[in-house]
């Protein structure tokens, strides 16, 4: 099995290591933060940043130095960070891990990026239903509070960082960047129209900067450690650092795998996750979480970084590797998935809402054998009308499964209408909502 | 004793966090769960009075989130994640002992108030599928045997020694494993 240096996960592999302020302490903990207040000044922590090529870790892998450069420099008012821990994505479990066993590295990232960007306030918006999580965050504030890393005169620099845990209450949608600040203000998670973006109109229509849990966690090892150091990690110049990969389905060792981007596929799935789980070969790949397109066995040896994933038609999302071994129905799967996005739905933009419920009934129908061949091109027609024509990404997100099964397995859609025509089972289906 | 009578510091604690008072929304309205087990409508007007707000701006906001319960649920609410993830390690199965061992479909109670089913979507613990939340704790990597102790627990003790976290997975075999 290669061997490679942790940098997320490394703390907690330590045997005895609870997560406590003075673990995290004993491990180079809060190391970052006396280095940076005061010292380092805020631009400079964002060059840093930048410098060392880091991309969110949340799903849409955006340069989060660059991100944090769009809040406009003259504006005086306060400005917000927000955490984003609505970590919903179904194949994705990471967050939780890292918020559970290591909260206080989290939570020297959140102070890190309140000093960068000005903010005095940070937020961490949390899914509601990781209540274990939100608690021992909750401890980890107070711990830190105490010893002087969070508050008022942070380590008698005079800079200021509040953090506080915000549970959402079970809405998937809120993990996108614009719903969350929605939901954080006491709405409905209605996403917002972009632009105007957060960066200049976010929370409270206040200058804020939205970052995932795993982003955040990177950040005192890049100062700690330099720029230089964390851009050298994995595929630079584009996809730097490590990925905590979270492998599920049917292997032997699923679980959260730490690794330098640009390990292959067949490297994550065979060698640390210990291959198919029964002896049947593997069918399918999702590579970063469910709204990213299916892979097959064709693809094992994509590497996996933002460009690759994304030249062999997915992407590397929120990291979130979900494997199929053969045997797997692509069309019962497709509306599994389906069926969460119908679910998830705002209702916000009519393409999603109605598109698909229809999507959907087309599913079960053609599941149930019922199906006709002209659903096929039903099924795409829809997905072409929802995709790009949503407020949000979750028009494209949606419609994901559906084009990738259909590209690669569209055999198996229509086996299931042949086995209908031949028995002659095709009848209306009620609709229902 | 009203609700904001009921919790007084606690709700000057949580609008203490926001500078805008409808943040605390959300937070109120678990206050109000935990108070009744679900959400009254006089807790609700109690909070919109407190926000500054209407009922209808509460109301539409409660709608939208799936914790938040309008109607009083068992003790004991066991919520099975049906997502790909976990339905691709079994969890219809897990579904189908739950309501053969309860005797209630999903969105029942059983007649004692003690248990609740709710099939629900993602619950972020797919590498440990099949998995379910009770309450406030998630289970995880069921079998069946481990759902019987787990009710048993419950109906006994009213806590299972079977909860899990905090979350690891998976854990390391040795303290130089390097993945």
């Amino acid at each position: 099995m290669p061997k490679h240096e942790l940098i997320l996960l490394k703390n907690m592999m330590q045997p005895g290591y609870t997560g406590s302020l003075a673990d995290y302490e004993k491990t180079g903990g809060y190391q970052a933060l006396r280095m940076s207040l005061g010292k380092i000044a805020p631009t400079d922590v964002t060059t840093m940043v930048r410098k060392s090529g880091l991309r969110g870790r949340g799903g849409a892998g955006f340069p989060t130095g660059v991100k944090w450069g769009f809040l406009p420099k003259e504006y005086q008012g306060p400005r917000y960070l927000c955490c984003n821990a609505d970590e919903s994505e179904p194949g994705t479990f990471k967050d939780r891990q890292l918020m559970e066993r290591d909260p206080h590295q989290v939570l020297e990232g959140i102070v890190l990026a309140c000093y960068a960007i000005g903010a005095e306030t940070g937020y961490i918006y949390i899914r509601g239903e990781m209540v274990l999580a939100s608690k021992i965050l909750e401890r980890a504030i107070d711990e830190a509070r105490a010893a002087g890393y969070i508050g008022k005169n942070i380590l008698g620099t005079g800079v200021n960082a509040d953090v506080w845990v915000h549970r959402g209450a079970g809405a998937y949608i809120c993990g996108e960047e614009t719903a969350l600040l929605e939901s954080l203000e006491g709405k409905r998670g209605l996403p917002r129209i972009k632009p105007p973006f957060p960066a200049t109109h976010g929370l409270y229509n206040k200058p804020t900067v939205v970052n995932n849990v795993e982003t955040l966690a990177n950040l005192p090892h890049i100062i700690n450690r330099g720029p230089e150091w964390f851009a050298a990690i994995g595929s630079p110049p584009k996809s730097t650092g490590t990925r905590v990969f979270c492998v599920s389905g049917h292997v032997k060792r699923p679980g959260n795998y730490e690794v330098p981007m640009g390990m292959t596929v067949r490297e994550l799935v065979y060698e640390y996750a210990g291959g198919m789980r029964s002896d049947k070969p593997l069918k399918a790949i999702i590579p970063g979480g469910a709204s990213a397109p299916f892979l097959t066995p064709a693809h094992l040896d994509v590497k996996l970084d933002f460009e690759h994933v994304a030249a062999a038609g997915s992407m590397l999302g929120s990291g979130g590797v979900t494997v199929m071994e053969e045997g797997t129905s692509m069309v019962w799967a497709a509306l599994r998935l389906m069926e969460f996005f119908y679910h998830e739905s705002c209702g916000k933009c009519s393409p999603c809402r109605e598109g698909s419920s229809w999507l959907v009934q087309t599913l079960r129908r053609i599941l149930a054998k019922r199906g006709r061949m002209e659903d096929l091109e039903t099924l795409l027609d829809l997905c072409k009308n929802i995709a790009g024509r949503t407020v949000c990404a979750f028009g494209d997100a949606e419609v994901a499964p559906i084009q990738s099964t259909l590209k690669h397995w569209r055999q198996e859609y229509v086996e299931l209408i042949n086995e209908a025509e031949a028995a002659n089972l095709i009848r209306p289906e009620p609709v229902r909502h | 004793m009203t609700f904001s009578e009921k919790y007084k510091d606690e709700i000057a604690e949580i609008l203490s966090r926001y500078p805008v008072k409808r943040s605390a929304l959300i937070p109120l309205l678990y206050v109000a769960q935990r108070d009744q087990g679900y959400v009254t409508e006089s807790a609700m007007k109690d909070i919109a009075q407190i926000l500054k707000l209407t009922p209808p701006q509460v109301y539409e906001t409660i709608t939208f989130y799936t914790m938040f319960n309008l109607k009083p649920v068992g003790k004991y609410h066991l919520q099975v994640c049906k997502s790909l993830m976990c339905a691709l390690v079994g969890s219809d199965t897990v579904i189908e002992w739950i309501k053969t061992k309860l005797g209630i479909a999903p969105g029942e109670s059983t007649a004692d108030g003690l248990f609740s089913l709710s099939v629900v979507e993602c619950l972020a613990a797919c590498g440990t599928g099949p998995m379910m939340q009770i309450n406030e704790d998630y289970y995880e990597r069921l079998t069946e045997e481990k759902l019987d102790r787990i009710l048993s627990d419950l109906r006994s003790t009213g806590t299972s020694p079977l909860k899990s976290g905090p979350f690891m997975w998976p854990e390391p075999a040795s303290a130089e494993q390097g993945v």
